[in-house]
């Protein structure tokens, strides 16, 4: 691979300060409720564009085929995140030690999770590397796993990943499938004090043309425009019930009864969440069912609702949107399906609405 | 007795209550830039026996003016623990250009900090803050607000560093501390300490001014302030937390709304001149606003009342189509309106045509045709209707308090609400609403909370409340829980939860010491504390 890599950009296409709002707007809706609020992760993306300038947005297809692609994200809790906001230096220190892993240098930065406060993220640390950002991503949304991405579905290696703080403290974990990859991952962000700057399922600009989520930064941008498919409900959050599940090891679980007003007045939709909004559905019928986007975004302020920021009375309106074609495939919907987020009575429902909705 | 005093852009409006809560007399004069004259006359309006006057309760706009205006703010040092974490967004990076030129935008970036378990996220470096210490003094900043990442789990840094700065500054300079004023959440916890260490000099002077207002007219009685939840802070504390202050308007304004009406659960609207404000009383306090808050386009996390604005008030104009608002004429009213000799038709014009209100000349208002009148007031209050509703959190009846000036302008019924009061003294419910005012004390921070143990840390919790509300005045064995709220963090082991609890009590005047020492050289840093 050659040591300059000519980076070819979509006409003007560029993540800058003006857009970047936009573009975390639209994260916020491919989260579906999921991924972490970016309040934090955009203004340190604006921050990085301001010292470091514009970030070009990158076809994978433009890159020669073998160039190397850094997946990146941040995992760990938000929480923590809200707290320890990040340094300047863990970008750098990912990509070196990525490099010295794969002995090339990186082409380019793909985000690991467009939804949610990832999408900034991945902006954040282009910037600061000098390098361009994939228009495309592992997951096409959010969901709670680092293994529920498509690449785990392409049969990609998730090592070796790199887990990195801002301290420079590196963990590489290699030689393990998705399953363990969140298992160690985990462990160590534990020992990371809950947070951690992660590149894992490493690929090249070729398999990203192939595997990633195809169009996932300009689709984040035309989201946050309001570019968006019509809301299939306005209304407002009549009640929210937190619960466990059932089971030994039961999972925090909301379910939100929005009440349809004006032209909707009338219509009772409820929504099931777990970490994400998982399914949508009214008179009993799902209208949508993970892995669906279903994002609740606030009237008044035209940012979707994080799960745990639901309450009632917010006026919203419900917005979903079909997920990445590889997640309705068998695979697909056994890693990151309904009966994944204990929904198997809606297995079923999700391959017809998807057979009968729209396009991706 | 007890006189309550908000003092608001336009008008200064006082309360004076006797012991057992009745209201004995009001009086609305015009805000003065001075302050002082403006309180002085409204509490002369009242004529109280000034010897029988045991407490004085102040309610204030004039911080969050201030952070607005961007003026008489002070240039504050911004210290944050927290190398090598946090240097991808320095302090006060998000900052409108305004109020971050108003401040001085200084920042420092040093070490120090905790993890979420209370491990040292890096050590504390002396000499760095040392060196940090010969900036400030270099270029003459006297306040300093110091943040340290997770110090709602871990203080014990922020103590520390200003232990360290404030030998090596000496005398005369003071220091917000973050843990103090905020929770998780670095950024929004930084800011608001920022702003607060930006106000103190501002804090004393107007500590001071309201001291000397009271002096004037022979009033002894300790006073307070209104704090963002609608509980009281002495005069010490205000000097150190006048960001305290910033949302006790609404707050006064619906705690005075519920107290009137007797009422602990409704929506209150307040009508003034230019909006309506449409809140949520439940249990007699009112709904805080989820998520963070806003103070002049800087991001906080104070715990404010979920309020919903409408441009409609009684100096709105009224357009010839019959739409009222979001336009208004102001203070100008009693100028400008029809029924004072006015050109410009306005709300209150409206209901004194409609025979609703008896303001003015109404002379001046027969021309209008009866059926537009009618139909325009009916549009207010269809909006009215739709405002609350969306405020609302269940389908069941829900009774409405008007108050405020323009709450003429709220008619007996509004469409889905039948029952629909504007109590006595409604134009002075703010005022009322600092008068009750009691006191209250907080813990909000991270817990680890080992499996089986949820119950005796709640109770940890709450037994650290109510001695924070003791300490802060209230009288032991009148505080009482009013809030708890437990949201576990998400991947993280050991069971570590965000626990908040507020518990509020009625002050003890016997606990509270008389004198009001002149504001100035006495610097406090820790909380209000009255033993």
């Amino acid at each position: 691979m050659g040591s300059t890599i000519r980076l070819r950009t979509l006409g003007f296409m560029h993540v800058d300060a003006g857009a970047l709002a936009d573009f975390a707007r639209g994260c916020a809706v491919l989260g579906s409720g999921g991924g972490g609020p970016a309040d934090v992760t955009l203004p340190v993306a604006g921050q990085a564009i301001e010292e470091c300038g514009p970030v070009p947005v990158v076809d994978p297809a433009a890159l020669p085929a073998d160039a190397l692609v850094m997946p990146v994200g941040l995992v760990g809790s938000p929480a923590v995140a809200a707290e320890r906001i990040g340094g300047r230096d863990e970008p750098a220190r990912l990509r070196d030690r990525f490099e010295a892993l794969h002995g090339a240098p990186v082409a380019a930065v793909m985000s690991s999770e467009i939804g949610g406060l990832n999408g900034c993220v991945a902006v954040a640390w282009a910037a600061r590397l000098g390098l361009g950002l994939l228009d495309a991503d592992s997951m096409g949304r959010a969901f709670p796993r680092m293994d529920q991405n498509v690449l785990e579905l392409a049969g990609l290696r998730p090592g070796p990943a790199v887990l990195a703080d801002e301290h420079g403290h590196t963990v590489v974990v290699d030689d393990v499938d998705g399953a363990h990859l969140e298992q160690f991952a985990r462990a160590a962000v534990v020992a990371f004090g809950g947070r951690a700057a992660s590149t894992d399922y490493p690929l090249t600009a070729g398999q990203a043309a192939r595997h990633a989520v195809a169009g996932s930064v300009t689709r984040a941008l035309a989201l946050g425009r309001g570019e968006g498919p019509a809301p299939l409900l306005t209304g407002k959050v009549s009640s929210v019930r937190r619960y466990a599940t059932e089971g030994a090891d039961g999972e925090d679980a909301t379910g939100v009864l929005l009440e349809g007003g004006g032209p909707d007045a009338g219509r009772l939709v409820l929504v099931e969440a777990r970490s994400e909004f998982v399914a949508a559905l009214e008179d009993g019928t799902p209208l949508a069912v993970v892995p669906d986007v279903i994002a609740l975004v606030d009237v008044r302020t035209g940012w979707a609702v994080p799960v745990e920021e639901v309450r009632y009375g917010l006026r919203v309106h419900l917005v979903t949107l079909p997920s990445d074609p590889a997640w309705y495939t068998p695979e697909g919907l056994r890693l990151a399906g309904p009966a994944a987020f204990g929904l198997a009575g809606l297995a079923g429902t999700t391959g017809e609405h998807r057979a009968a909705g729209g396009s991706s | 007795m007890r006189i309550g005093i908000d003092v608001g852009g336009t008008n200064t409006d006082a309360a004076l209550l006797g012991d057992d809560d009745r209201i004995i007399a009001t009086a609305k004069t015009p805000t003065t830039s001075d302050i002082t004259s403006g309180v002085t006359s409204a509490i002369r309006a009242l004529d109280p026996p000034m010897e029988s006057v045991t407490a004085v309760m102040i309610g204030t706009t004039h911080f969050l003016n201030a952070l607005i205006e961007g003026a008489r703010l002070a240039p504050v040092a911004a210290v944050r623990l927290g190398l090598p974490a946090t240097a991808a967004l320095p302090p006060m990076t998000d900052w409108p250009e305004r109020q971050r030129v108003a401040v001085g935008g200084h920042g420092y970036l040093c070490h120090g900090g905790r993890e979420f378990d209370g491990r040292p996220l890096s050590p504390l470096d002396p000499e760095e803050l040392k060196r940090t210490a010969a900036d400030i003094a270099a270029r003459g900043l006297t306040s300093v607000a110091v943040s340290s990442v997770f110090s709602p789990v871990a203080e014990e840094d922020e103590r520390r560093a200003a232990e360290i700065l404030g030998a090596e500054l000496g005398p005369g300079v003071h220091f917000s501390l973050s843990h103090e004023l905020g929770r998780v959440g670095l950024l929004a916890r930084e800011n608001a300490t920022i702003i607060n260490a930006a106000l103190r000099d501002l804090a004393a002077a107007i500590v001071e001014s309201f001291a000397k207002s009271l002096a004037e007219v022979s009033l002894t009685a300790p006073f307070f302030l209104s704090q963002n939840d609608g509980t009281l802070m002495d005069v010490d504390f205000a000097r150190a937390y006048p960001v305290a202050t910033f949302a006790s308007g609404p707050t006064n304004s619906m705690r005075g709304a519920a107290f009137l009406s007797g009422l602990g659960d409704c929506a209150v609207v307040d009508v003034g001149g230019t909006t309506a404000d449409v809140g949520i009383l439940a249990g007699g306090f009112p709904r805080e606003a989820a998520g963070e808050s806003e103070a002049a386009g800087i991001r906080t996390n104070f715990r404010i009342p979920d309020v919903l604005s409408l441009g409609i008030g009684g100096g709105s104009l009224v357009s010839p189509d019959g739409e009222t608002g979001p336009r208004s004429v102001g203070f100008r009213l009693t100028e400008e309106a029809l029924v004072f000799g006015g050109s410009t038709l306005t709300a209150t014009d409206l209901a004194v045509a409609a025979g609703r209100a008896d303001i003015g000349d109404r002379s001046r208002v027969a021309h209008l045709d009866p059926e537009f009148t009618a139909r325009a007031l009916d549009r207010i209050a269809e909006r009215l209707a739709e405002t609350v509703d969306r405020m609302r959190t269940s389908a069941g009846p829900l009774p409405v308090v008007a108050v405020g000036g323009g709450s003429v302008l709220v008619p007996a019924a509004l469409p889905g609400f039948d029952d629909v009061r504007r109590p006595g003294h409604f134009d002075v419910a703010n005022a009322v609403g600092a008068a009750i005012a009691q006191v209250g004390g907080e813990v909000d921070r991270v817990f680890q909370v080992p499996e089986g143990r949820r119950d005796a840390v709640l109770a940890e919790a709450r037994e650290e409340a109510v001695g924070r509300a003791e300490s802060a005045g209230a009288r032991p064995g009148t505080v009482r829980i009013v809030d708890v709220e437990e949201v576990p963090l998400a991947y993280l082991p050991g069971g570590a939860t965000r626990i908040r609890v507020k518990a509020v009590g009625d002050l003890d005047l016997n606990g509270i010491s008389t004198t009001h020492a002149p504001a100035g050289a006495g610097d406090t840093h820790g909380a209000a504390s009255h033993a």
